[in-house]
């Protein structure tokens, strides 16, 4: 992020800054549920909202907040809800309804300690791996990490732009440390954030089908009550809308919204590195671990280490092909995380090189210390 | 009559598209979609602008037939995706329709939750007593003592009155008919559409084919028949005593109160969000202005 | 490394506007005196009560972790909380406790001012002692324009609180500016410099 003299810089928090994200990029709808340690951002968009024109609602649980999301963004408003743990199990049915319908919204997923209650006021990171596959059957979905205050204001609004571009739900995980984090942030003017909508049909409404493939992998989208009558469905469907169970047509959909994204793997897979060029030990890190990591990696170059920094800013679809190059280059790759090793098992899928995984993990609801990341990479 | 039906096959179904239809020879449901359309119709609202919701089970098919602005949500979720739609655009007319263990099962709370609100919607809840598309288990409507695939030894548990359920959680209106009584339920969900708030129509309808069969109430033509035995009009039953009344039910309008609408009131925030973003403005402009004197 | 960081932490129990005070200066550093900064804080669930700590991190350069590696300024509102969180400070940082409240010091190079005291008696309001220790540790850690703290305090405070919670900071600032440091021992770890 700017941060000239010139733009007045404002102290936030990172939930209020996923509020001005969310904003900035046209969220005009959102519907939620109390919960520590994402309550902030409902109590902000409460404000907000209604000065815009927008709409915020605080439904009966989870489940309707995701119902509420997707109805809103299907009557055409850019929605999205934000919860923790318990919520985010919740809100999983629904959001699988998303994905199959093809729905345009943001979940932020302020993650905090699990399984089940957990530890309420803690950070954690131990909804990676359900973020990716929490609701049932194959489905595409993006899911992306924030660290700072700054992230979660632009990773935000690149959350609403992928969602609206390729029709899938977008996942932010945030987590307690930098959702409560205080920073002090130059937010760019609106003229100089890039904003993408949905496209809209420009056929004919008898002509329109709404879930044709086309060059993009995405069909156009139309607004209820925008005059393209058609049918929604979270049953397979075909290019109409309308429930089959013809396997050719099933076989062609599945594919197709797996390709849509994968068409755009270039620029939805997002990573950030420090240090790399002539790294001989990387670290692989992601949230606000990846703030320690850098820490550490700064120290252990002041002792002669030559350490590097990944810091993955899209967690999925993994961003393969570039981690796999670092880690053909690097001979150990260190992976903290604040879980029993969620990444650290894609990142051994991916490593075809000779370099060695080394987990780092912490369950006891405490970030990550740079101290514990740099013995590691003094020792390895 | 007949030039009716016409112009509702040709004009609000789907015929070219997504027929046959998936329920029984008999089912209720038909009769209940032909009451739901007529009453569109009467009532001469653009199709463009009706949004039809439905959860999921037999009766969560009808969307796919009409041809509105359609939506099949998942099972029990339809007022919660009909809440966003309807504050997203409120222009829209906003109506779902659900089964007994769609609205008050699985989407119990949703369904307590939106008559709590009053939003402007309508809810058409199609009760059958029983999970149909499942294979006949007992929903929260099977009587005392059914049987069901779940409950071969006689149901032991208690069923819900879902209108007086919805009475008791707030509706604004509430209204129950029978498959039997098509215009007077065509009637019910007129005024349903009409009302501005959370209206209810509670439809009793037949499962000839999981429950019916299964507790020697007859095929759809004798379990349609005993609704026209049993029920009794609101205006009646006020004057039967109970034991006259044991075995019947009420149709008719069981509520129609007044109250804020809740898609209107929060207009009201806006504006008043509004004004007060506009304020505070001005005064940190005003504050700016003097720290730099 | 660490020394170009400034790291304070606020500690006391959970009520007594802890976290409210490092929101205040961590406002007062970057926004208006344009520095990074980047305010934590741990709690727990209860709003009044139990322990209560919040973290300032304050550079002239981009701050990679955000929370306290090794402490220069502890402030503490109670002897639990001093007990709890003054294991990582530095042995060069600086204690400070209210001295109604902290009786029992771990080291003698600590600042006691009676700040609940001071509220209470010379403001006429106990809630506002989080704004005379701020007074005091915005004097005191040297990290802060006094003005820019001042703004930060009037544009965060209830209206109508104004004109109290300025007082608080002042009274806090002019008791802070009584103390010689110079006085105090060099570190924390022990009273004589040679014994270190």
């Amino acid at each position: 992020m700017v941060t000239s003299d010139q733009q007045k810089r404002i102290l936030l928090q990172g939930n209020e800054a996923v509020v001005a994200g969310a904003l900035a990029a046209g969220c005009r709808f959102f519907a939620g549920y109390p919960i520590t340690p994402a309550s902030e951002i409902s109590e902000l968009l409460s404000v907000k909202l209604p000065e815009l024109g927008g709409t915020f609602i605080q439904m009966e649980d989870e489940i309707a907040s995701m119902g509420a999301v997707i109805g809103a963004s299907l009557a055409g408003t850019k929605s999205m809800t934000a919860t923790s743990g318990p919520g985010f199990s919740l809100i999983q049915e629904n959001l699988g309804y998303a994905c199959v319908t093809e729905v345009p919204c943001v979940i932020v997923n302020v993650m905090r300690g699990g399984p089940s209650t957990g530890l309420p006021t803690s950070p954690s990171q131990g909804d990676v791996q359900m973020a990716r596959w929490g609701t049932h059957g194959d489905h595409p979905i993006i899911v992306l990490a924030v660290s700072s205050v700054s992230d979660c204001f632009s990773v935000t609004v690149k959350a609403f732009n992928l969602s609206e571009k390729y029709r899938v739900p977008v996942i932010v995980l945030s987590d307690e440390v930098v959702a409560h984090t205080r920073e002090a942030v130059a937010l760019p003017d609106a003229d100089q954030i890039r904003v993408i909508d949905r496209i809209a049909p420009d056929v004919p409404p008898e002509w329109y089908k709404p879930y044709a493939d086309n060059n993009r992998g995405v069909p156009d989208m139309a607004a209820f009550g925008d005059g393209y009558r058609h049918h929604v469905t979270g049953l397979i469907h075909d290019d109409h809308g309308y429930p089959t169970q013809d396997g050719k047509e099933v076989e062609k959909f599945i594919q197709r919204i797996h390709r849509k994204v994968s068409k755009g793997f270039q620029e939805i897979q997002v990573i950030k590195t420090h240090d790399m060029e002539d790294a001989e030990i990387c670290v692989i890190a992601y949230g606000s671990v990846a703030r320690s990591a850098l820490r550490a990696v700064r120290d252990a170059r002041n002792q002669g280490v030559k350490a590097g920094l990944i810091q993955l800013v899209t967690l999925f679809p993994f961003p393969r092909k570039s981690v796999d190059s670092y880690l053909r280059q690097c001979r150990v790759a260190i992976v903290p995380e604040m879980n029993m090793g969620q990444m650290s098992r894609e990142i051994s899928r991916v490593n075809q090189g000779g370099c060695r995984i080394v987990k780092h993990n912490k369950i006891d609801g405490h970030l990550i210390s740079p101290e514990e990341i740099l013995k590691h990479l003094i020792t390895v | 009559m007949l030039e009716r039906a016409e112009i509702i096959r040709q004009e609000y179904l789907r015929h070219d598209k997504k027929f046959p239809h998936v329920w029984c020879p008999g089912c209720g449901n038909g009769i209940v979609m032909g009451a739901l359309l007529r009453a569109v119709h009467s009532l001469e609202i653009d199709k463009d602008e009706v949004v039809l919701a439905s959860g999921v089970g037999c009766s969560g098919r009808m969307p796919t037939y009409v041809d509105f602005n359609t939506l099949h949500t998942t099972h029990g979720r339809a007022l919660t995706f009909a809440t966003g739609v309807k504050l997203a655009k409120p222009e829209l007319t906003v109506i779902t329709v659900m089964g007994d263990g769609d609205a008050t099962a699985i989407g119990g709370n949703h369904f307590i939750h939106a008559a709590r609100r009053n939003l402007d919607l309508t809810a058409i809840i199609i009760n059958n007593s029983t999970y149909g598309m499942t294979g006949g288990q007992y929903s929260p409507t099977t009587p005392f003592g059914s049987i069901s695939t779940t409950s071969v030894y006689g149901h032991v548990e208690h069923a819900f009155s879902i209108a007086e359920l919805a009475v008791t959680a707030g509706g604004s209106f509430v209204a129950r008919g029978t498959v039997y009584h098509a215009s007077h339920l065509e009637q019910m969900i007129k005024k349903a559409i009409q009302k501005r708030g959370f209206s209810v129509v509670e439809v009793i309808s037949n499962c000839h084919v999981q429950h019916g069969r299964r507790n020697k109430l007859g095929g759809a033509v004798e379990m349609i028949n005993s609704y026209k035995e049993n029920a009794v009009t609101v205006g009646k039953a006020e004057k039967m005593s109970p034991e006259e009344l044991e075995g019947k039910f009420t149709i008719g309008v069981l509520a129609d109160v007044e109250k804020p609408i809740s898609t209107q009131e929060y207009q009201r925030v806006i504006v008043e969000a509004r004004r007060n973003a506009e304020k505070i403005a001005k005064e940190k402009e005003k504050n700016r202005v003097k720290r730099y004197e | 490394m660490s020394d170009e960081r400034y790291e304070i932490r606020f500690s006391g129990s959970g009520g007594q506007g802890i976290i409210t005070a490092a929101v205040v200066i961590a406002d007062a550093v970057g926004s208006f005196d344009n520095k990074y900064v980047c305010q934590t804080q741990s709690y727990g669930p209860e709003a009044r009560g139990g322990k209560s700590k919040a973290e300032v991190v304050i550079s002239s350069s981009p701050i990679d972790y955000p929370k306290a590696l090794s402490v220069d300024l502890l402030l503490a509102m109670t002897q639990t909380a001093c007990d709890a969180y003054f294991f990582d400070i530095k042995p060069e940082g600086l204690l400070v406790v209210d001295s109604g409240l902290v009786q029992q010091l771990p080291t003698s190079r600590a600042v006691s001012i009676p700040f609940t005291q001071i509220a209470r008696e010379a403001i006429g309001k106990e809630i506002v002692a989080n704004m005379v220790a701020l007074g005091a540790v915005g004097y005191l850690c040297g990290q802060v324009s006094l003005s820019s703290l001042e703004q930060a305090l009037l544009s965060r405070v209830p209206r109508g609180t104004e004109q109290m919670n300025s007082e608080a900071l002042h009274a806090g600032i002019e008791e802070a500016k009584k103390i010689d440091l110079d006085s105090l021992p060099r570190s924390v770890l022990s009273d004589w410099d040679d014994e270190l």
